[in-house]
């Protein structure tokens, strides 16, 4: 399987996800921003970063590049999309994912080990997951407070697109808690927390059991591999 | 500066009795004399502000110059085994092995930080990456030293969240992990912050750059950010002269930072290395485009042709003084083979990267610049950048350290062993600023971009792998205690020597260099000065000692608020090399019923100490004796011990002794411990009060399995290393020191965690 990892000017976590692919099982392509050229991949991650500088808001200008067209175009076609705090952004700017993210409540830049309560697993990014399973992921990020207006809110709940919650600290006052959504049709999720970052041991969180040990983002990779094996 | 007619070269020849503000730019009378004596003839404003800029003391180095040869003096053949490029370039580089290199170097960007602190800080570490990429490397860390007044002081309330959101802001968005430092807080830094900055590149040994223009022909490029009005004078005026209180506001000489377009620069440069498109390439920091043409021209072996006037302007009422001063920052300058030039444009095109073709190198010897056709600026390259003044300012050392010497901390009333105050000084200890839990400022950093981070804060030293299919990695730690300074300059340096050394050994690596900054007051004050030339001479001692190069830095003197200098700071980071990162030493204590050992001995010294200091308000006496070949040995045993996976965990005993090393250690996974100091204040005639508090070198705390126990004791023994079991982990305790203090884990998370929020706020969970 063939993940695509596009590559905007400013992205930082490209690399990471790119290693999160790998190790999850299928072979990561880099994208770049400028192509109109998907390069046949199977799935694509948004990484995070700050693309364009987040000059005007955050994944505003992203979401109107070039590869963002096809993007828009293979998610209506059902290609698994996930975009990872700047990508959420991106998602939500180029309105396939509903709501906004604002600045932190607190006002700062925030990376803490988070602790998240999967709340969806019927997506192609989380059907790895158990129903419920809390998870502890790194989050960092400087506007991630999520937000909606009472009508959405009630649509993405009644709905069930919230796919991943905060526990123990709202570490940027979302609304409802929400760390994650997805669309109706469950092929594109975007999140703030970086699953890439916990999916080697030695260089993700602190477990009870070791030193940066935790690899629960894995599952997201694995999520999407397991799909596409079900869709063969 | 107004200058209404341009200022050519012939106008000077004709104007020669034309006044010349040299004073308003920082310069001496008898130094603008000799610019005068060199060219022959009145510079013109453009040589003037060429002159006044790299003349100045943070480019110059003229009053520390002389005392830096020292560290050139005191090499010895075993410390350059790994060097690469020594002191002089952008950053020193290190053999890392398996054909891989590291760079890195701390510098500081105190100034413009008190001035703005957001703006200030940012471009410090926008600064410190831009020369790690001029040596051919990927940025891949940065870390912070930072001093600040008192915690709960208002202005400390402006200045350290500035600063704090001015590196979070500018290195998150460059997607480096912030992988540790310090923070210290005391009033002598209240009007003066340190914030001192370091990065890390990695790179093939085959990928170094250097940073010079050879080859006549060769064009001279000038690529990033467009030059503005910002930042003009910051090296002479802000970095060189003392604050005076009501002075005018010096606020546009602090440059303005764009992390995201240094971001661009980063992978724009890395493409242009990876395609051989570059033959010399430099940084633009202090003193901008004069500093970079002057530097690469007499880096290289011949002249250099500029025309100004192509220069890209953010503002295009820019004079030609101005742009040649200006430190607008994301701008590098490299030179370019023609026949390469259009492969050079089409990388910069593909990143959005503007870039302009400012001139080329020649065979004149000279630099010339020329603005719409005239000639300004006509000079020998190397009286500019390299051949300034240099003054051997005078030393005196000052008449009341002996006095402060004499008042030692041992006269100090301690706690008896078991009492009630023993317990409450220890709370006290522990939420003291210093010793506080600095996740307030470290929650802001991101410490997981590239996803090679192997220790960070509050690990003693931050690690990184290096290449992904060996795990080869390096490890570095900044440490700098400024009251033992203050003490006795000479061993305190070799104490933040010693310390940042121990922080390498204890993750498991072996210490391979060093990069300093040193942080003084003004060099005019002859005891400031004795200050600096005795923390210098510590350093070229201790690093001889133990076998490590420094291998760059940085000099900031007229640190200080009126007349009153801060104490000496000579911030030391050192870096070290593991084979293998999956072998580094975690810093606390994850497991039940691992034993607890002592490396080391303790003496009664108190004086310098944490203790002293929190409890008593009290500065005197002599800092703790510093002993490098124990040191060496201790790494030594270190990284033996990591090597064979004997240690769970290993942490550094510094400020707070033992005490704060028991409690962090704790605190690092939540597990606990038993203690008991009985054997210790036996063995080394001491009691409780002094095994807990003092500040003793050379000690570090490990925790060892029991089936590792015998392997570990048989280690210590044949390598001579003092070791005492001194307690057991125990999940069920929080950090009981039998008979003498018992603290639940909420005890200590409250006293350790609470001090930063209490003063700055929340931050998202922290």
């Amino acid at each position: 399987m063939r993940i695509g990892v596009v590559t905007f000017p400013g992205s930082l976590d490209d690399r990471d996800a790119q290693r999160a692919v790998r190790l999850a099982g299928a072979e990561p392509v880099a994208l770049w921003h400028g192509d109109h050229d998907l390069h046949g991949v199977d799935a694509i991650v948004l990484p995070g970063g700050f693309s364009y500088g987040d000059y005007l808001r955050c994944g505003a200008i992203a979401a109107l590049s070039p590869i963002m067209r096809e993007v828009v175009d293979a998610a209506g076609r059902g290609v698994p999309v996930l975009g990872i705090c700047n990508g959420f952004q991106v998602l939500v700017e180029a309105h396939l994912l509903p709501g906004g993210l604002i600045r932190n409540d607190h006002g700062r830049f925030v990376c803490r080990d988070q602790r998240l309560r999967v709340e969806s697993t019927g997506t192609a990014w989380t059907s790895a997951f158990r129903e419920g399973q809390e998870i502890v992921v790194p989050l960092k990020n400087g506007e991630g407070g999520f937000i909606a207006d009472a009508e959405t809110l009630a649509r993405i709940e009644g709905e069930g697109q919230v796919v991943f919650r905060y526990l123990d600290v709202n570490p940027n006052g979302s609304l409802h808690d929400i760390a994650g959504l997805r669309n109706e049709r469950g092929n594109v999720v975007g999140l703030m927390p970086h699953p890439e970052h916990a999916v080697e041991p030695g260089f993700g969180p602190d477990t009870t059991a070791a030193m940066r040990s935790g690899t629960d983002g894995l599952a997201v990779f694995r999520s999407v591999l397991e799909h596409a094996l079900a869709r063969a | 500066m107004s200058t209404p007619a341009l200022d050519t070269v012939a106008n000077a020849i004709a104007t020669p009795e034309r006044e010349q503000p040299y004073a308003a730019l920082g310069l001496r009378a008898d130094e603008y004399a000799r610019i005068r004596e060199i060219l022959g003839r009145r510079p013109t404003g453009a040589e003037l502000a060429m002159y006044s800029v790299m003349w100045s003391e943070h480019c110059s180095y003229k009053s520390s110059k002389v005392w830096l040869r020292e560290f050139g003096r005191r090499v010895s053949p075993e410390m350059t085994r790994h060097l690469l490029v020594g002191m002089g370039e952008n950053a020193g580089v290190l053999d890392a092995g398996e054909g891989w290199a590291v760079t890195f170097k701390i510098e500081s960007h105190n100034h413009p930080s008190y001035v703005e602190p957001f703006q200030g800080a940012a471009t410090g570490v926008g600064g410190i990456v831009r020369d790690i990429i001029a040596m051919g490397a990927r940025p891949v860390a940065v870390m912070d030293a930072l001093r600040f007044g008192a915690l709960d002081s208002p202005d400390t309330a402006r200045v350290l969240p500035g600063v704090v959101s001015g590196i979070s802001f500018y290195a998150n968005c460059l997607g480096l992990p912030n992988i540790g430092g310090e923070t210290w807080f005391d009033p002598v830094y209240q009007a003066n912050p340190l914030v001192n900055a370091l990065a890390v590149g990695v790179l093939r040994h085959e990928d170094l750059h250097l940073a010079n223009a050879r080859g006549a022909g060769n064009k001279v490029v000038l690529f990033g950010a467009r030059t503005g009005g910002d930042g003009i004078g910051g090296a002479s005026i802000l970095a060189s002269d003392t604050f005076s209180a009501g002075g005018p506001t010096k606020r546009p000489a602090v440059q303005v930072g764009d992390p995201f377009a240094e971001k661009v620069l980063i992978e724009c440069c890395l493409e242009l290395f990876a395609h051989g498109l570059v033959e010399g390439i430099q940084d633009l920091g202090a003193a901008g485009i004069s500093c970079a043409t002057s530097e690469l021209a007499s880096n290289g072996d011949g002249g250099m042709a500029i025309e100004l006037d192509r220069v890209l302007l953010r503002d295009p009422s820019l004079t030609p003084e101005e742009i040649l001063m200006s430190e607008s920052q994301e701008r590098m300058m490299a030179v370019v083979a023609p026949d390469k030039l259009e492969g050079f444009l089409a990388v910069t095109d593909k990143w959005d990267v503007e870039t302009s073709v400012l001139g080329e190198v020649t065979e004149t010897g000279r630099l010339v610049i020329t603005w719409r056709g005239e000639t300004i600026v006509d000079v020998d390259p190397r009286t500019v950048a390299v051949d300034g003044p240099v003054y051997e300012r005078p030393l005196a050392r000052p008449a009341w350290l002996d006095g402060v010497q004499a008042d030692t901390a041992a006269a100090l009333p301690r706690p008896a062993s078991g009492s009630p105050e023993l317990r409450a000084q220890a709370l006290r200890l522990l939420g003291s600023p210093n010793l506080a839990d600095k996740r307030w400022i470290t929650a802001q950093y991101d410490k997981y971009v590239l996803g090679n981070t192997a220790l960070s804060y509050p690990d003693d030293g931050g690690m990184v792998r290096i290449d992904e299919s060996s795990g080869l990695g390096f490890a570095v730690a900044t440490d700098a205690n400024g009251r033992y300074a203050y003490l006795d300059p000479y061993h305190g340096a070799q104490l933040a020597l010693a310390e940042a050394y121990r922080n390498v050994a204890v993750t498991g690596a072996t210490p391979r260099g060093v990069s300093d900054c040193l942080n003084f007051g003004s060099p005019e004050n002859p005891e400031v000065m004795w200050q600096f030339s005795q923390a210098v001479e510590g350093l070229a001692d201790g690093c001889r000692e133990l076998g490590i190069p420094v291998t760059g830095g940085n000099v900031s003197f007229y640190n200080q608020t009126g007349d009153v200098p801060i104490h000496p700071t000579p911030v030391v980071a050192v870096l070290g090399i593991i084979d293998d990162v999956a072998r580094r030493i975690p810093s606390g204590w994850q497991d039940d019923g691992h034993n607890v050992y002592l490396l080391g001995t303790t003496a009664l010294e108190l004086d310098g100490s944490a203790w002293a200091g929190v409890v008593h308000g009290h500065l005197g006496g002599r800092p703790p004796a510093v002993d490098l070949a124990r040191e060496r040995a201790l790494a030594d045993l270190l990284a033996a011990a990591a090597h064979e996976s004997l240690l769970a965990s290993a942490h550094d005993l510094a400020d707070g002794g033992l005490l704060a090393a028991l409690a962090e250690c704790v605190l690092r996974f939540g597990v606990g411990a038993r203690v008991w100091l009985r054997d210790l204040c036996e063995r080394d005639g001491v009691d409780a009060a002094t095994a807990l508090f003092s500040e003793s070198t050379g000690r570090v705390l490990v925790s060892v399995p029991r089936e590792d126990d015998v392997r570990f004791l048989g280690l210590c023994e044949g390598r001579g290393c003092p070791v005492l079991r001194i307690g057991v982990t125990d999940a069920t305790v929080g950090l009981d020191v039998q008979g003498e203090l018992v603290l639940t884990l909420e005890e200590l998370r409250e006293a350790h965690e609470s001090p930063l929020p209490a003063v700055l706020g929340p931050v998202g969970g922290y």
